[in-house]
């Protein structure tokens, strides 16, 4: 049978730069580009992590005057005790900075950015300017929607998802309403068009640039990952994009796309008439749902390509894998109603979005249960990035099905808007995702830095993490359960009051377990000058990335493209480099 | 390390499931028709998510603790089937899991938000608004005044924007600060918001429903049992969304008749 | 599983500037047709739709953009055989006026703009004017991104460098798109608002 591969066209040559601000500011480097996404990510999830100790503190203890939180926000902590509109301002920053600047950048923009060249065999990404001009626009979206917390209105209040009329009609609805939301606007739809630029790069590198022997069929399972997500990508962010605008028109222009008639808010009937707050959930949640995959699919690749390094062993069935990973793409666009099941669209169309929503869970179990399959007889090495693959496999499975329950609208009847929505999505997106991103970290941090992490660091933050993310999220299933309501800055109804103990053991949890990551911090500072040398390949991987110098050459293969015979898959036979066969061994 | 994460991986799943199974947090008694339905579904989805859960996890456990590389020279081992077993496994048993539960579940859900109005339905004017909610009965004439956004007026009690002045039907609305209905009574709730979403939950009734500014939505159900219960709002709707609650009150009948008679007397 | 170790045929994959542009195509009509399923949702939520006429020099424009495509295509063709024929310039002069047929364009949807403004509709006067004025701000600011792509086409195609089919090709694909996008916005702006 012949391989059809392609020939790649003419790849971009670009001489190394020479300059500090051409090196390591205004790089058109994938590598410097994806570190560049990875340090905002840092920044960003340091802000999002602080932001939810911050709220946790409140929620247990309302009353707590917080040192120093008066001189963030002297309207929004007098004394240092938050107001509830701040509470919702800080819950609102928590909620975008994650999903967007966290989870959205660091396992897409940043891992694919650097990885997914060196994988396809490629000297660079197709456009390497419109690529850095993607990281730029990303990192002004991240000033814009920071610069909210100093303003005089202070940061938006109406959450991550932004509900109009709430976020529409301005300064009326309340404080938090004045310009922090127009700035939350404008940042997000920014952020669209740095995905935008950045997706498009995704896909056509992978598409024209894979090297000579690189058919389609022998990409590694991570880069499937990211062309996939890119795809959903390029869809829904074209979608929040118009959206965002209508938005801001709404807020700045008059317009009533999103404002109905007669609404009287602070004693003010409202000029606005005729538009529809409907209108906005049905276009966010169009991209909202495929954004949770975005979000969750490179994390899925990441495990893919991982976990069978450190299982010694090839993964089980990788072309269902990837018929899995286009199933959850495609069908990814048919669930967006089951944000909605409670909004007042006509109740059938509960039903005709819950379906999907079940049929979704049957390629997101095979995957995991591939995972488990490809566990089954392996040879385990224990190394961090192999512990945060097999507890991702376990916290997804904890995330996924919880999701069960909330796909079915009758007992979504009780669940909407319960804590245990907040532990569903916190389990898939808080800690599968991220730990899809630790992941990542400890194995290709020897490729970007040429140093090696300190295991025994690692181990550590492993363990103490997963112990910590199951204290913080399993018991908000049980709140959940009894009716106890989320978006709440504190617990004054009575049949509430009751579950203070367990906010209280959540609480400690989450500040233990956010204190545990500065294991991880110091563990990347300090290798990253005092790590010791890594060697071309030293977890024995079969991938490309792995068939160049650590770090790479300004180049990737120094004007050597490789050669590909075989899939990424060759694990566990024995050859002439030992228990694998590398994809570039004819 | 393999064998602290497999430890680590059962006593998680044993002591959460365990935690789950004696309900030391869970929904309050139903007092509600269709509830009965909801508690059912989610019994069924709890006892197959709840066992998915746990083989899953402790397989996952023993796995990792069985294959760990001891350094000897075995030979690995692919999975018996290969992946065919995975994919048959998931789309028999989750996909059949998935139509039972649909099938069933639609039944419920339709019983609730897809029921036409009862004939016989007690009907009550819902108004939410940052952050209070507002009831309005219809008084002895059965009609509803018409409501007027121009003329609400929170600080004169003129909630719903009535017009007694030009308007007969409105004369005798009755609008209270609770929700008072007679128990094993149809209610049928027309639901509006006055500025921005917000929604009504009450966990022991098993029902919730968003506002949507700008539509009047129906909401039916019927309360089997006497007592008063807390009304929260579950969409967020502003500084006060935590504190915006209001009271479901169920009385028997007679006290119910007694109720709307002062209430009118006081209006 | 067996390694495929078979010799692979050789295929020369396309430029990726053409990909590019065709990833581009799919993210800009995914953003037109949000905004059309906007429109349509919002003119059943209310009774406060008011239609308006277009202003008739939206179709002087229409033609000059159906005219520029036509021009691309002769600049294309004259690519092909670089000496230059008994009538009609070059490449490069060819690209010229397709590039003024666009600015034309430009200007005539100010224009267009400044007789609705004079009828007094505005872009908070109606939900059916907000529409209009967001169609046609958003197709033109992404026709400035093809005469931007354009121009840096009409510099390659100068130099007559290896890639410049190429690069206009990709451009030229960019701008048939806009000029199919306008019609397809103009078609329902006429027949939805």
């Amino acid at each position: 049978m012949t391989q059809h591969v392609a020939t790649p066209a003419a790849a971009p040559h670009h001489a190394p730069p020479q300059t500090f601000l051409r090196k390591y500011v205004f790089s058109v480097d994938h590598k410097v580009i994806g570190k560049q996404y990875l340090g905002l990510a840092l920044v960003a999830v340091c802000t999002g992590m602080f932001l939810s100790w911050l709220m946790r503190l409140h929620l247990a203890y309302p009353e707590i005057a917080i040192p120093g939180l008066s001189r963030l926000s002297p309207n929004g902590a007098p004394g240092g005790v938050m107001t509830p509109e701040y509470y919702l301002s800080l819950m609102t920053m928590h909620g975008t900075i994650m999903v967007f600047f966290v989870l959205t950048t660091a396992p897409f923009a940043g891992f694919g950015n650097f990885a997914l060249p060196l994988q396809v065999g490629a000297e660079d990404m197709a456009f390497p300017r419109i690529n850095m001009m993607s990281f730029w626009v990303t990192f002004v979206a991240f000033v814009v929607l920071i610069a909210a917390f100093f303003i005089p209105d202070g940061p938006p209040l109406s959450g991550w998802t932004a509900y109009a009329p709430l976020s529409a009609v301005g300064k009326d609805a309340g404080p938090g309403q004045g310009g922090g939301q127009t700035l939350w606007a404008v940042s997000i739809a920014l952020f669209c068009v740095g995905q935008l630029l950045g997706a498009l790069n995704f896909i056509t590198t992978t598409l024209d640039l894979r090297t000579k022997g690189m058919s389609l069929a022998r990409l590694p399972y991570a880069t499937w990952a990211w062309f996939i997500t890119s795809v959903i990508g390029l869809i829904a962010f074209s979608v929040l994009l118009p959206a965002c605008i209508l938005l801001i028109l709404d807020r700045v222009a008059g317009t009533s796309f999103f404002i109905p008639a007669g609404l009287v808010i602070s004693d003010r009937l409202q000029p606005h008439s005729g538009g529809s707050p409907l209108l906005w959930q049905h276009l966010f949640w169009f991209f909202g749902h495929p954004e949770v995959y975005i979000a969750i699919l490179p994390g899925f690749g990441i495990i893919s390509q991982v976990l069978p390094a450190f299982a010694r062993k090839p993964l089980l069935g990788p072309r269902v894998f990837i018929a899995c990973l286009a199933a959850i793409g495609l069908l990814s666009y048919t669930v967006w109603g089951h944000h909605m099941f409670l909004s007042g669209m006509n109740p059938f169309s509960a039903t005709l979005f819950s379906v999907p929503t079940l049929i979704i869970t049957i390629p997101a179990t095979i995957v995991t249960l591939l995972w488990i399959g490809t566990v089954y007889g392996a040879k385990l090495r224990f190394t961090t990035a192999a512990l945060f693959c097999l507890g991702f496999a376990s916290v997804f499975v904890s995330g996924g099905i919880s999701g069960f329950f909330l796909a079915q609208p009758s007992i979504d009847v009780y669940l909407h808007g319960t804590y245990f929505v907040v532990a569903h999505f916190h389990f898939v997106m808080g800690v599968a995702a991220m730990f899809g991103i630790f992941a990542g970290t400890y194995y290709w941090f020897p490729k970007m830095f040429g140093r090696m992490m300190n295991e025994t660091l690692g181990k550590v933050h492993f363990v103490l993490t997963f112990i910590g993310v199951y204290c913080i999220f399993m018991p908000m299933h049980y709140l959940g359960l009894h009716g106890d309501v989320r978006r709440y800055s504190a617990f004054t109804d009575e049949y509430m009051k009751g579950d203070m103990p367990l906010h209280r053991f959540i609480t400690v949890a989450a500040l233990f377990t956010g204190a545990v990551q500065l294991i991880f911090f110091v563990n990347l500072i300090y290798s990253r000058f005092k790590g010791p040398k890594a060697t071309d390949n030293p977890w024995q991987s079969t991938t490309l990335e792995w068939a160049t110098t650590s770090p790479p050459p300004f180049d990737n293969f120094g004007g050597h493209p490789p050669v590909v015979y075989r899939g990424p898959n060759d694990y566990g036979t024995p050859s002439a480099a030992g228990d694998y066969t590398p994809q570039t061994t004819p | 390390m393999g064998k602290l994460l497999a430890a680590l991986i059962a006593v998680i799943t044993i002591v959460s499931t365990a935690i789950f199974v004696r309900h030391t947090w869970w929904m309050p008694p139903d007092i509600s028709v269709h509830g009965a339905g909801i508690d059912h579904q989610l019994g069924e989805t709890m006892l197959s998510a709840g066992l998915l859960f746990v083989v899953s996890q402790l397989v996952l456990a023993f796995f990792i603790w069985r294959f760990a590389d001891r350094g000897d020279a075995r030979p690995i081992k692919t999975f018996p089937g290969g992946v065919t077993p995975m994919v048959v496994g998931a789309l028999v048993l989750v996909g059949a899991e998935v139509l039972a539960l649909t099938f069933v579940g639609t039944k419920v859900w339709a019983g609730i938000y897809q029921a036409p109005p009862n004939p016989n339905a007690l009907h009550i004017d819902v108004q939410a608004e940052q952050f209070a909610f507002y009831f309005r009965y219809a008084g002895v004439d059965g009609k509803f005044g018409g409501t007027h956004p121009n003329l609400i007026d929170d600080g004169n009690g003129n909630f719903f924007g009535l017009d007694p002045a030009n308007d007969t039907s409105a004369r005798d609305d009755i609008v209270a600060a609770s929700l008072v209905i007679p128990a094993n009574q149809p209610i049928l709730l027309t639901m509006h918001a006055k500025d921005v979403g917000h929604a009504f939950y009450v966990p022991e009734l098993r029902i919730q429903q968003d506002f949507v500014p700008g539509l009047d939505i129906p909401l039916q159900f019927t309360a089997t049992k006497t007592g008063k219960y807390e009304i929260v709002c579950t969409q967020l709707c502003g500084l006060g969304h935590y504190n915006m609650r209001a009271y479901l009150e169920v009385k028997a009948p007679d006290d119910f008749a007694q109720w709307l008679k002062d209430q009118a007397a006081q209006q | 599983m067996i390694p495929m170790r078979s010799l692979p045929v050789e295929r020369v994959s396309p430029a990726p500037a053409r990909t590019g542009v065709w990833v581009a195509v799919l993210a800009i009509s995914m953003t037109f047709a949000a905004i059309t399923s906007a429109m349509v949702a919002r003119a059943g939520a209310a009774l406060d739709w008011q239609p308006f006429r277009l202003p008739a020099v939206l179709y002087v424009n229409t033609v000059l953009l159906m005219l520029s495509s036509g021009t691309l295509e002769s600049a294309r063709s004259r690519l092909a055989q670089p000496e230059p024929r008994a009538i009609g310039g070059t490449a490069a002069h060819w690209l010229l006026v397709t590039l003024g047929l666009g600015l034309l364009f430009i200007a005539g949807q100010l224009l267009a703009w400044r007789a609705l403004a004079r009828q007094g509709w505005f872009l908070s006067t109606a939900p059916n004017s907000a529409f209009f004025y967001l169609f046609t701000a958003l197709h033109g600011l992404h026709l400035l991104g093809g005469v931007a792509a354009l121009v840096y086409a009409w510099r390659r195609v100068r130099m007559l460098g290896p890639a410049a089919a190429d690069t206009l090709g990709a451009a030229a694909l960019y701008w048939h798109f806009m000029t199919c996008l306008w019609v397809c916005v103009l078609l329902l702006l006429t027949i939805r608002l």
